[in-house]
């Protein structure tokens, strides 16, 4: 074998190598251990952070690798480790704090909103505030009341806050990474529901992380996701294929700032579109993509912008769970509706 | 001085010499000048609002005055002056928040020691602990001093920063000037049991009460607990008892909720004039010293007022260019658009 023939199979195994099966959990864990080891100035805490590792595993042996003073417990309150994380953060720390929950978010929002997301602001640019908040988010677990919600309409609203959803273990490495080394607060939603799932995680070339990504093309509808809904699209995609109808689904992956150029591109091309989300439809997210797809797309949109998205109701028990996130059927009977509209 | 917890005292107690002690008053006479006047200006137009202090130098700079600004750093709410002059903000820069110019102010807050103005009362309290605590991990010995009010402290963030900071450990010193008055709310119905230090047992954390019109008392009790913090021990939580003897803020009236005598009696003796007397006593200053230390606080004010008339409204594009260090395309484009429209206007 020539010098150049063994480069070249080296480099193809360290290709293979570098591409590992990993869960979502995993894949967070992951990022979070080699954030901690590659920026000294990096603090993840929050409740039961320690020793525990997470009620969801997620920073299971960080401590013990990086030390209590940089994974810790706090006690229990939201507003205290989210205000917490503003002092740290002044200090020249990068805290990735955690609420445990989605709905423990609530208790929390004044810190969010009046502080982490204004200081850059009040301090005309001198008090960065580069916190990255994770929050496990959405529903899909049978959980108890405040343990699932969609809160990322809430947070997309307030100026100074970033938000992004990773729908997949690829994505979530990739996009926490990104996330925590970025210098603006970002609320970092993670899809509770697909934690165990596993997928090919890609170390070295996270690719683009910027904006949306399509993660199916198709010719005929473009699905609008992002975080669990992503997957669900994709089943949907495969039925409807069935059926001789291409889908394309465009996962939005950053729900602030959200990717308009991605959305033309697709909706241009496909012409018709559906957004699907969890949270309740009246003012969320689905609004906003719907507006950023009419403003790009009007005259060749062949219908209006659907939405598929859970009700305006309190997010319900576990037994209503399945009636309130968009399930496929609902999914299919809005893509049928984008394709069956007739003008007036 | 009421000490529920021992506090452990600062190693070089040494009494304040003749020479601080001067400071201390020229100090507080540069406040009193600056902080009547903002009222005057209010009155002028000069400036849309203002929170006046006045009847709280004492507690503001003596507080102010143990603070080491090479390591240490305050978080204020919205009425520190006399804690931003002791430091040694900029003037301009701290009044301008006041003038509508910016929000926090325009001062550096990492150069001034100086957290940027703002009004959640007791939102900075739990920054000042993560500051703190960023301390403690650091290994550096700075301590921060976190200064709220009687009213904030029925807000939950502040007993949440007690107990996160006495679990920690967190180098802080809570500075409570309590003013007897939550806009119209008086103490009694706002702090249940009266004292916000007497919570501090409940934490574990020290708690003093102190004479907050006694400008030496509240130095020397802020001295130690700054001992106190940066010896390892935690936090500790100081109640300076003193008065607000004007309104809220300008577009307060006090005479709603409490008449002039109540105020005169409340009020108890002026903390100006209650150290003049003493320094006179102690034979510490002369007349001389007063009527120069008045004089220098006129011109001090005077400077600043002028300072304040020459601010411009800031450009408008600075709306868009403080909202994020990596701003996004839909903040450019209406930035874009805002500039488009105003410029056809």
């Amino acid at each position: 074998m020539s010098e150049s023939t063994t480069a070249v199979l080296e480099t193809e195994a360290a290709a293979e190598t570098r591409s590992v099966k990993l869960s979502m959990q995993q894949a967070l864990n992951r990022a979070l251990d080699e954030t901690l080891s590659t920026d000294p100035k990096t603090v993840v805490f929050g409740e039961d952070c320690g020793q525990l590792g997470g009620v969801f595993r997620i920073t299971d042996g960080l401590q013990a690798k990086h030390g209590e003073s940089r994974v810790f417990d706090t006690p229990l309150a939201e507003s205290g480790i989210l205000g917490m994380s503003v002092g740290l953060a002044m200090a020249g720390f990068h805290p990735i704090p955690e609420v445990q929950f989605d709905g423990f978010a609530y208790p929390a929002i004044n810190q969010i909103v009046c502080q982490i997301a204004r200081m850059n602001y009040r301090s005309r640019g001198t008090l960065p505030m580069p916190i990255t908040l994770r929050v496990p988010s959405f529903g899909g677990i049978r959980a108890p009341e405040h343990h699932g919600e969609s809160l990322e309409a809430l947070f997309a609203h307030v100026p100074g806050l970033k938000v992004v959803s990773p729908s997949d273990p690829h994505d979530a490495y990739h996009l926490l990474k990104y996330a925590a080394s970025r210098p603006d607060p970002v609320i970092f939603m993670e899809p509770k529901s697909r934690y165990w799932q596993k997928g090919d995680v890609d170390t070295a070339d996270g690719g683009t992380l910027t904006g949306a990504r399509i993660v199916r093309p198709g010719r005929h509808l473009t699905l609008v996701a992002w975080g669990a809904m992503v997957a669900r699209c994709l089943q949907v995609a495969e039925l409807a294929a069935e059926d001789g109808i291409d889908v394309e689904v465009l996962d939005l992956r950053w729900l602030k700032p959200i990717d308009a150029e991605a959305l033309a591109a697709s909706v241009g091309k496909t012409r018709r579109a559906v957004v699907v989300h969890e949270a309740p439809l009246t003012s969320g997210l689905g609004a906003e993509v719907a507006q950023l797809i009419t403003q790009s797309c009007f005259d060749t949109l062949k219908a209006p912008v659907e939405r598929v998205t859970g009700f305006d109701v309190p997010y319900p028990s576990g037994d209503l769970e399945d009636e309130y996130i968009p399930n496929i059927d609902r999914i299919l009977l809005g893509i049928q509706r984008v394709l069956e509209y007739r003008r007036g | 001085m009421d000490s529920l917890l021992p506090v452990v005292a600062a190693a070089d107690a040494a009494p304040l010499s003749p020479e601080q002690l001067r400071e201390l008053y020229s100090l507080m006479a540069a406040v009193r000048y600056l902080d009547t006047s903002a009222v005057a200006w209010q009155r002028q137009g000069i400036i849309p609002g203002y929170a006046p202090e006045l009847g709280q130098e004492a507690a503001q700079v003596g507080s102010a005055y143990a603070l080491d600004t090479a390591r240490d750093f305050a978080f204020p709410t919205y009425r520190e002056m006399g804690v931003a002059r002791t430091m040694g903000v900029d003037m301009v820069a701290y009044m301008s928040t006041h003038k509508a110019t910016w929000h926090g102010g325009m001062y550096d807050p990492l150069a001034s020691r100086l957290a940027p103005i703002q009004a959640v009362v007791a939102g900075s309290v739990l920054h000042a602990v993560g500051w703190a605590h960023g301390q403690t991990l650091s290994g550096e010995h700075g301590v921060a001093l976190s200064y709220f009010g009687d009213g904030a402290s029925s807000q939950g963030d502040v007993h949440e920063a007690m107990n996160f900071a006495a679990v920690m450990k967190a180098p802080v010193v809570f500075f409570i000037q309590n003013n007897g008055w939550a806009i119209s709310v008086p103490t009694e119905r706002q702090v249940a049991g009266g004292s916000v230090a007497a919570r501090a047992a409940g934490y574990g954390i020290p708690g003093i009460q102190v004479d907050g019109n006694d400008v030496v008392a509240v130095y020397e009790a802020t001295r130690n607990a700054f001992a106190h913090c940066r010896a390892g021990n935690g936090p500790v939580v100081v109640e300076a008892m003193t008065y607000r003897r004007g309104p809220h803020s300008t577009a307060d009236d006090p005479g709603r909720y409490r008449s002039l005598d109540d105020e005169r009696i409340d009020a108890g003796e002026d903390p100006l004039e209650r150290l003049r007397k003493r320094l006179l006593a102690e034979g510490v200053a002369d007349e001389a010293f007063f009527t120069a230390a008045n004089q220098a606080a006129r011109a001090e004010e005077e400077a600043i007022r002028t300072g304040i008339e020459a601010l411009d409204p800031r450009p408008g594009n600075e709306m868009f260019d403080f909202v994020f260090q990596e701003t996004t395309p839909a903040l450019e484009n209406q930035a874009a658009r805002w500039r488009e429209e105003s410029e056809h206007v």
